[in-house]
């Protein structure tokens, strides 16, 4: 799948979007790094031009519950209802259900392992191919942990 | 592909207002840094500036990792700037098969200056010279690397040849070795430009070169060779029984020209 990952706001620390850019790669998938600090129109923007399917979200400045909802918003004001969004970096666990109701459908924190986010996104392929719920511009209600 | 095979009648790019510029040369030279700021300054004159950028597919897994397009964005581009990375693929010589219909679409839908930019090795950087109308080719400071790759003509097909890094020690001493090589040959009185897409150095005078120069002639049947290769090759790969016969070659019981005798009839029949 192509997948863009992003680091939205202004923190300045990318070695764990790094980190699963490379295991994504390394699991057959292409892979778009933005580099750090995007605006939440310039994902959207970047998801657009680069055709992705998927969108990874990394932050760890504890803006996530702002920024992170703009760009699910800014995804379907702009069509992209089809893209899958997972997030990951420093979220708090009682943020965790607002990213979800914004269309979020994966969240992993540090610990995470690699192989899951792999698996993940087996299931969202096979969910897509089901036409099963699963963009972020689809009904709510299933996630992934 | 399909559409493609079905569309005989392409035309090149011969328009004055949209074409393709080749960047190739070594990694690590700085194509995207440059193109970044050539993108600026193309943007500032109002044209309209798509970027295809290839970064190598991992023969491994067959995924990549594609950043290319962190050293081109400024905050300010806006909607006359289109970046696309593309997976370099398997497909031989490293170029995906989807390059040349990509530049046609861009070209079409009214996108004027349409920079292809190498992965930086290998092969592939000969066929995308071939693909585009004009070929910039980007080195840095004392690296040699240019020299090296004489060899395999790159230098010879070059438009345009920027030594990049100016700010650093070595540039001008690399250029003028370029331009030594380059003077062995009588009649090839092509400048060797200084850059330093770091600091925006020299970009002006870039771009005015490579505007100016004169896409040369034999490049026309080089293109069509490209596209008629590449387009051979999407047909073989996409051949129906293209699985069946690759598993009766690895147990021998057909040759490969036998394999391209059944692949060539009935692709020649669907087209």
């Amino acid at each position: 799948m192509r997948i863009v990952i992003a680091k939205p706001g202004l923190d300045g620390h990318d070695r764990g979007a790094k980190v699963i850019a490379r295991a994504l790669r390394d699991g057959g998938h292409d892979v778009i790094y933005t580099g750090l600090r995007k605006t939440p129109l310039d994902i959207v923007r970047i998801v657009n031009d680069e055709d992705a399917e998927v969108l990874g979200l990394s932050t760890l400045s504890g803006a996530h519950d702002s920024l992170i909802p703009k760009i699910c918003d800014g995804l379907r004001d702009s069509n992209l209802g089809n893209v899958v969004v997972f997030a990951g970096g420093i979220i708090p666990e009682r943020d965790i259900a607002l990213l979800y109701n914004s269309g979020v459908r994966a969240v992993f924190g540090p610990g995470t392992l690699t192989s899951d986010v792999l698996r993940f996104l087996e299931e969202a392929l096979l969910r897509k191919q089901n036409e099963h719920p699963i963009g972020v511009g689809d009904d709510l209600g299933w996630h992934w942990n | 592909m399909t559409e493609i095979a079905d569309s005989p009648n392409i035309p090149m790019f011969q328009s004055e207002s949209s074409w393709i510029l080749g960047v190739t040369g070594p990694p690590g030279a700085g194509k995207s840094t440059l193109i970044g700021q050539m993108v600026r300054h193309w943007v500032a004159a109002g044209e309209n500036v798509a970027v295809l950028a290839l970064d190598p597919t991992s023969p491994i897994s067959g995924g990549s990792f594609l950043a290319d397009r962190i050293r081109m964005e400024g905050d300010d581009l806006g909607d006359n700037v289109f970046v696309r990375s593309i997976a370099s693929g398997k497909s031989p010589g490293g170029i995906s098969p989807r390059i040349w219909p990509m530049c046609r679409a861009l070209s079409d839908c009214g996108w004027t200056r349409i920079v292809v930019e190498t992965v930086g090795t290998g092969q592939s950087e000969f066929r995308i010279a071939a693909l585009a109308d004009r070929l910039l080719l980007v080195d840095g400071p004392d690296r040699g690397d240019i020299i090296q790759a004489e060899k395999a003509g790159i230098l010879e097909l070059a438009d345009v040849i920027a030594v990049n890094k100016s700010d650093l020690p070595g540039a001008a001493s690399s250029a003028q070795s370029i331009k030594t090589s380059l003077g062995l040959v009588d009649d090839d009185n092509r400048e060797v430009l200084l850059v330093s897409a770091l600091e925006g150095t020299g970009i002006e005078d870039l771009i005015t070169t490579i505007e100016s120069c004169e896409p040369q002639v034999e490049r026309n049947q080089m293109m069509m060779r490209e596209r008629l290769i590449s387009e051979w090759e999407s047909l073989l790969v996409s051949h129906p029984e293209i699985d069946e016969i690759l598993a009766k070659l690895c147990t021998d019981s057909i040759t490969v020209s036998e394999a391209i005798q059944i692949l060539s009839s009935s692709t020649g029949q669907s087209g």
